[in-house]
């Protein structure tokens, strides 16, 4: 086609269609590519230097326990948040410069890509990673578990997930991604409109990572369904817990819908079908349904834990239990089942009958209801409570703010008539946007800052968080105020370049939005510094440093690897409030050897041999393909003859750490 | 304080000076969306500022440092549950009326029934037909009432109803003029229609609103609305200036990857052109979808139909399947012959009487 093409005609036996040419030669990927060999190559050397290989592979790559699983999922997710900026950021330059006539300095090649991976980096590798993380770290303590129902899948999602993450991430230095936007609609990807490795490497990423997601999934849910502590009845889980599980039967009911779509997409692509062409009776509004009726709940995979968090943190810094925990709850269970009923409003413009979008566009304002429920919950928790802005709570008022905006808008989005002015323009962007950061991602900095010290052992240093926080609020209202201007102005998204001259005001503020934020993120890696430096300082000695409500603030911070020494019983949804309101002791004796998974290294070679196949069957290195993926069996198989996956840490081991927390409780006191 | 009413002052005579065409539209259709999205805005309105202003109000006053009451045990009450469930539900009933009424009176395949408040359309009216074509990356315009087309350039007259009909050659995209009306998808081997009108003459921007490759940003179009004098003598002007034809050949070749391509005008135009692109038969031998349809309706055409193939060499073949190939068109038997020898026909052959049906 037009597009620059890479593609080599000729593929070889050895190395498929990867040649030397794969390379970008473009001098922004090409100086991107040094400071990342550098930067890497840097860590590399630091990590050799002072010997932390083998404790990294021991303590934490090879690790089931959920909390440092959850942790990892964090750092991977904060690692794809810088990239995902990254092409934010060289979007908003893009679109502030290209007017009168300049190109900008990004052509259409380099450009289409960013947006692409901007999007896909940002939802699957930065939201999912992090909503992921946060419910492997702190599920599990809410509910007076050990660990998940199958720690070495759980160890195995992740490397999953992290497999996927490298695969998107090498795209940016061999070969391409995709230039199709996040969602890849054909027949643009297909085999006809992209025929090079882009649309290759969005698939088999999203593949990837899909198994970890769709596991970790089964995992949380079991874990929720069948390990909760005695007394601990459904309608005695903390918020937390129940939007997990509502988010994770999510993930299990669209995710396959999701790898679905993406093999029929593969085999048109690869073999030469055609569900979604246009010729030989492919219909491309068929992957159209497909990837929105995954794509409408993952929207809600993502929110629901993060409301979950505005819970907890609403609760606990107001000192009242939540307003109305049982309409929370069936407000959550109602937003669960109607997020499957609302998928056609991302495409009321393709064409359905009045009565079709009308039925959409009703269902979607129906989920207005519960959410609005849910505001108002958190809205009366706050009445007659005592506030204690920390940072957690600064977060949620300014979610609940910044998101009642977002909430709005979606509904004016729901109409399908008012739609077909707004679709795809940047009022649409604004409004996911206005409800990804100001939902989602404001909620999971007010859920770092307060579980933090439950993961670490001490708090996190204030005040660069409240540099970060009012960077991030206004940098987000001024980047983003502007794009819901220019979407009434009639001007669409994924524009490269713009004629009009009188639009380029709102794209510098925009940009000049963007740049706050970049201080925002700043910040809080800052943030992050100061605290390990001070972290003596901020040594949360207690196990409950903002005198939380529930059971993940009953054991010491960080928690042992067996988190409890006693499974405890809960008798009420705030169960730790209740236990310390009726004089909880403590026990100091009488412990007994705890059971517990023990760490193995088949998760990170599984997901790596995944990782090589996927990369393989991108290059068409047929070879390679079929022996990574027999290799992946060959190691599956392997993995179920190992029978040492458990052990018992010894009752004088618990006794010398309870022993050891009784000291600190002691001095603290 | 201060603060926030300077940047409002800073802010509104930037708002004045910026053209928000979606919410000053000049044709009706448009107009309608818009007070659909005001009226949906004021609705919403009525619950997210008492919302927002609670908010802000109940972070101030139960704020530790102010001391107000504190109530630890209180979380729950039925009347203010029944409250804040019952407020957003009456939204949504009327907001869920609206929404009904509305998106079937501005359904786009709708014909409209009025071109202004208080303007029904007379019965005798017809509305200008156009057919569009979205092509890499440009516009095709085709006027099969005036056997002329136009790239780039679309003119209707004002105060009359519009009948878009549209496609897409190869990947989807959306034709939106947002002074004129909201946009709709336009796919290959899809047809899907727009019924508009313009109420006030000018010049409008138009353009794909869904990204479709390299150069989408560049697939921009401008729209004249003009008075039926002006229409008239337009059209005149295009058959006599315009580029002698617009046939299947010209087409494909039209077709063909380009950025952009300025105006350009074809004063005679293939009447069957947007048909065979909706049913992707523009090439020499192919089968058109319809055709398929109907056969297969039929009871399909059985082993012929597999054989009954040729490759498509303008398709991207995919690594590990077979060549690309597309159907093709029936053909005489004399046809048959010659492209499959004697002993393949001989083979397939059906009995006279099915040969008749067929």
């Amino acid at each position: 086609m037009a597009t620059e093409s890479l593609a080599p005609a000729e593929t070889s036996l050895l190395f498929g269609r990867l040649t030397l040419s794969a390379i970008p030669t473009e001098p922004i990927v090409l100086a991107t590519f040094v400071v990342v060999a550098i930067g890497g190559a840097a860590l590399l050397a630091a990590l050799t230097y002072f010997r932390l290989w083998g404790y990294l592979w021991k303590e934490w790559f090879t690790s089931v326990d959920h909390k440092k699983i959850g942790i990892m999922y964090m750092a991977l997710g904060l690692v794809m948040l810088l990239r995902g900026f990254a092409d934010a950021v060289m979007m908003r330059l893009q679109q502030a410069w290209a007017f009168g006539g300049s190109e900008g300095y990004l052509n259409s090649h380099h450009y289409d890509q960013i947006f692409t991976a901007h999007g896909v980096i940002m939802i699957f590798f930065v939201a999912m990673p992090f909503v992921t993380g946060m419910m492997n770290l702190i599920m599990p303590l809410q509910i007076g578990a050990r660990d998940v129902a199958f720690p070495f899948l759980n160890n195995f999602s992740f490397w999953m997930t992290v497999g996927g993450a490298v695969i998107t991430m090498a795209s940016l230095f061999v070969g391409e991604f995709a230039q199709t936007g996040w969602l890849a609609y054909p027949p643009l990807s297909g085999i006809d409109s992209s025929p090079y490795v882009g649309v290759d490497y969005y698939i088999w990423g999203l593949q990837v990572a899909g198994v970890g997601t769709t596991l970790s999934g089964i995992n949380l849910i079991v874990t929720i369904v069948k390990m909760r502590c005695p007394g601990m009845t459904m309608m005695r889980m903390p918020i937390f817990t129940w939007t997990s599980l509502c988010a994770n039967v999510l993930i299990v009911a669209a995710f396959p819908v999701l790898t679905a779509a993406l093999v029929l997409l593969s085999l048109d692509r690869y073999v030469g079908t055609n569900f979604f062409t246009a010729d030989n009776g492919g219909n491309a509004m068929m992957y159209v349904n497909l990837i929105w009726i995954w794509g409408h709940p993952e929207v809600y995979i993502l929110v629901l834990p993060v409301f979950g968090i505005y819970s907890e943190v609403t609760a606990t810094f107001c000192r009242k239990p939540l307003f109305g925990y049982s309409s929370m709850v069936y407000a959550t269970v109602c937003i669960t089942i109607l997020s499957y009923i609302v998928w056609l409003h991302h495409f009321f413009t393709m064409g359905s009958g009045a009565s079709v979008n009308s039925f959409f566009g009703i269902a979607t304002m129906i989920i207005s209801i519960p959410t609005g429920a849910k505001i108002f919950n958190w809205l009366f928790t706050m009445y007659h409570g005592r506030i204690r802005y920390e940072l957690p709570m600064m977060w949620t008022v300014a979610f609940m703010l910044t998101f009642t905006v977002g909430g709005m808008t979606g509904v004016m989005l729901a109409v399908p008539p008012a739609d077909f002015v707004l679709h795809n323009s940047l009022f649409l962007v604004a409004h996911f946007h206005n409800v990804i950061i100001g939902g989602v991602l404001f909620g999971l900095f007010a859920g770092i800052a307060y579980w933090w010290p439950k993961a670490f052992g001490f708090r996190l240093q204030p005040f660069w968080g409240h540099v970060s926080f009012w960077c991030w609020v206004s940098g987000f209202w001024m980047a983003f105020t502007p794009l819901y201007v220019l979407g009434l102005m009639g001007v669409t998204r994924r524009m490269r370049v713009f004629d009009d001259p009188s639009l380029q005001i709102w794209f510098l503020i925009a940009a000049l939005g963007a740049g706050l934020i970049a201080c925002g993120i700043g910040a809080f890696l800052i943030q992050i510094g100061v605290s390990v430096w001070k972290r003596d300082e901020l040594r949360d000695t207690t196990g409950d440093p903002w005198d939380g409500r529930t059971l993940e603030w009953a054991t010491s911070s960080p928690p042992p690897a067996y988190n409890f020494a006693f499974t405890p019983v809960a008798h009420s949804v705030d169960a730790w409030w209740d236990m310390k309101s009726r004089g909880y002791v403590r026990p100091l004796d009488g412990f007994r050897p705890i059971h517990m998974p023990k760490n193995t290294g088949a998760g990170v070679f599984l997901a790596g041999l995944a990782t090589v196949s996927a990369l393989a069957l991108i290059w068409y290195i047929w070879w390679l393909a079929a022996l990574a993926f027999a290799g992946l069996i060959a190691t599956a198989i392997l993995h179920t003859f190992n029978y040492h996956r458990d052990y018992d840490i010894p009752a004088a081991e618990v006794t010398e750490t309870e022993d050891a927390r009784t000291r600190v409780l002691a001095g603290r006191a | 304080m201060r603060r926030a009413l300077l940047s409002i002052f800073l802010v509104l005579p930037v708002l004045a000076g910026c053209d928000m065409v979606v919410l000053s539209p000049s044709g009706y259709v448009a107009a309608q969306q818009r007070d659909l999205l005001v009226v949906a805005t004021l609705l919403m309105l009525l619950i997210v500022l008492p919302v927002m202003g609670l908010t802000a109000f109940f972070a101030w006053r139960y704020s530790e440092k102010r001391r107000s009451r504190y109530d630890p045990e209180w979380s729950h009450s039925t009347g203010l549950e029944l409250a804040i469930w019952a407020a957003p539900l009456m939204i949504v009933i009327c907001l869920g009326a609206v929404t009904w009424t509305g998106t079937h009176l501005l359904d786009p395949f709708r014909p409209l029934e009025r071109v202004g408040e208080r303007r029904p359309v007379a019965v005798s009216v017809e509305p200008v037909e156009v057919q569009v074509v979205a092509l890499d990356w440009k516009w095709l315009f085709v006027y099969p009432k005036y056997g002329i087309a136009t790239v780039n350039e679309l003119a209707i007259p004002v105060d009359q109803p519009v009948r878009f009909h549209l496609t897409s050659q190869s990947v989807m995209n959306a034709f939106y003029v947002p002074a004129l009306a909201g946009m709709i998808y336009a796919m290959p081997g899809m047809e899907s229609q727009l019924h508009a009108v313009m109420n006030v003459p000018g010049t409008y921007d138009g353009f794909s609103s869904n990204y479709s490759g390299a150069g989408f940003s560049h697939m921009r179009f401008r729209m004249t609305a003009m008075n039926q004098a002006d229409f008239t003598s337009w059209i005149v002007r295009t058959r006599a200036e315009g580029k002698p034809v617009l046939g299947r050949a010209e087409y494909l070749e039209l077709a063909a990857p380009s950025e952009k391509v300025p105006p350009t005008t074809f004063s005679t135009v293939d009447p069957d052109l947007f048909s065979r692109i909706v049913n992707r038969c523009v090439e020499e031998g192919r089968l058109c979808i319809d055709r398929m349809a109907a056969l297969d309706g039929d009871g399909g055409t059985g082993v012929a139909g597999t054989l009954n193939i040729l490759p498509a060499p303008t398709r991207q073949a995919s690594a590990l399947g077979h060549t690309p190939f597309y159907v093709a068109d029936f053909c005489t038997p004399a046809e048959s012959v010659e492209e499959y020898g004697e002993s393949t026909v001989r083979l397939l052959t059906p009995p006279p009487a099915a040969a008749e049906t067929l």
